[in-house]
């Protein structure tokens, strides 16, 4: 079986700096991949470099099937079969929830537009918000927003998302909203690549994980191993971390009696 | 006085409304062209080309640094001296009016796309839009709130400039006040109604810019 996206000995600068580092990762058509990694570690980039926001300099990427180092990729071709999802929603502040998510149908694909618009219709009912269809980006909440966000992209029906931090900005209680959608997503089969810092997440919704620090992949696993046991120091430092909270010492007594 | 004062008036009215007609074409038609000038020149700006920004940067400070009565005087003497090429004077009025209010517009226009979060253009190359339909739907309509009264601004400063016309002898609303006050003498009462002929051609505009600002405000 052939992987639906292949690094290899990929390499990315910024200027004089290399920011990623002969990558070599190959992702099955289904498959959940969860990239971890310390910020400024490339893991963005990456994304980044899947639908041409970012120039690759070497090595080779493919995606299903076709090199998308060639000179003649045609990016707006590949940018309709992967789907991105940012940290800041993004969304289109002039333009009405359901304009949002049919502008890329319907100018892109020029698709039916009554066809078009029960998918939107649809998926909308999907992730909750059918009754915001004609609202603006600002009435809404950032959760709200994100999910509009995730439903603009899918209704392009991509093979691949990405999702770059998509919780990131947003208040906790809103993050739980929005990653039970791309957990649904991940149930139904879709590809995902997931940039996140939700660790509880990444371990509920991985089929592996990779590990990344500075512009190299050190490790990748499924989550059971690479949760309980990192194979490399740097992972294992890196865990620590998010494990310091709920770890810290207790306030003594002590101090209260003073 | 005053009334013989009105009867001037009433009986220059055809002559003036002669000149006003010459003043309001060649302003509203610097005004359509620096438009779509500006746009094309803001848009250009954008695309992050080399090549593109150096020629554009020239053309901007060019007509940033030279005064339009020297742009006036040079293309309009200018050319048929070097280049055996002569423009009428309303043509020449239009043209460097336009030249010069496509810079300012376009500098406008420029930062305005340029004030945009970088967000919004990767969201819409995201879902696979061109660069026309970038700009076009996504880009250009939200700058457009952006560079409205900035730009409105420009329009009122083009119809004011355009009284520099009379240099190159075109018979614009001023140069015809100017007959009238050679032979009439009545400096204060033409004056005044020029004044006025202004007052009310921009004053307008920068009110429309005001409830445009109001109204996007809440929307």
């Amino acid at each position: 079986m052939s992987a639906l996206i292949e690094f290899q000995g990929f390499n990315k600068y910024f200027g004089d700096q290399q920011v990623l580092k002969g990558i070599d990762l190959s992702v099955q058509s289904g498959e959940v991949v969860v990239i971890l990694g310390p910020s400024g570690c490339g893991k963005s980039t990456l994304l980044r470099c899947l639908n041409g926001l970012e120039v690759a300099h070497s090595g080779s990427l493919r995606f299903a099937g076709k090199e998308l180092l060639d000179k003649a990729t045609d990016w707006r071709q590949v940018r309709q079969d992967v789907g991105m999802v940012f940290q800041s929603y993004h969304l289109f502040p002039h333009m009405s929830v359901l304009d949002n998510i049919l502008l890329g149908p319907l100018k892109v694909q020029k698709r039916e537009p009554r066809e078009a618009r029960a998918q939107a219709e649809k998926l909308l009912e999907r992730v909750g918000l059918s009754d915001k269809r004609d609202a603006y980006p600002r009435q809404l909440s950032g959760g709200q927003q994100q999910r509009i966000a995730i439903v603009r992209s899918l209704c392009m029906n991509p093979q691949v998302m990405l999702f770059d931090e998509v919780t990131a900005a947003l208040d906790p209680e809103m993050v739980k909203e929005v990653l039970e959608v791309i957990q649904g997503l991940a149930r139904d089969g879709m590809t995902l690549l997931i940039v996140t810092h939700e660790m509880a997440f990444a371990r509920a919704v991985a089929d592996r994980v990779v590990f990344m620090e500075a512009g190299r992949i050190l490790e990748q696993n499924t989550p059971e191993a690479f949760f309980t046991n990192p194979q490399t120091a740097r992972a294992q430092q890196f865990l620590e971390k998010f494990s310091f909270v709920s770890t810290l010492p207790k306030r003594t007594k002590e101090l209260e009696l003073l | 006085m005053a009334s013989s004062g009105l009867e001037l008036l009433w009986v220059s009215l055809p002559q003036l409304g002669k000149g006003a007609a010459q003043t309001l074409s060649i302003s509203f038609l610097s005004i359509a062209f620096s438009t779509v000038g500006g746009v094309v020149y803001g848009v250009l700006r954008t695309l992050n080309s080399k090549a593109l920004n150096l020629v554009l940067r020239i053309y901007l400070e060019l007509f940033r640094a030279i005064p339009v009565l020297v742009w006036l005087y040079l293309l309009f003497f200018g050319l048929p001296i070097f280049f055996g090429l002569s423009i009428p004077s309303f043509w020449c009025a239009v043209l460097v009016l336009s030249l010069w209010g496509a810079s300012e517009v376009g500098e406008v226009v420029r930062g305005a796309l340029h004030s945009l979060p970088r967000g919004q253009r990767e969201a819409g190359l995201s879902i696979g839009l061109s660069d026309p339909q970038l700009y076009g739907y996504v880009l250009l309509p939200q700058a457009l709130k952006r560079m409205t009264p900035p730009t409105i601004n420009v329009y009122t400063r083009i119809i004011k400039t355009s009284s520099l016309a009379v240099l190159i002898g075109v018979v614009d609303v001023i140069k015809v006040g100017q007959q009238i006050i050679e032979r009439t003498y009545e400096s204060v009462l033409i004056y005044g109604a020029l004044f006025l002929f202004f007052f009310f051609i921009c004053y307008p505009l920068s009110a429309a810019s005001k409830v445009l600002e109001r109204r996007w405000a809440q929307a």
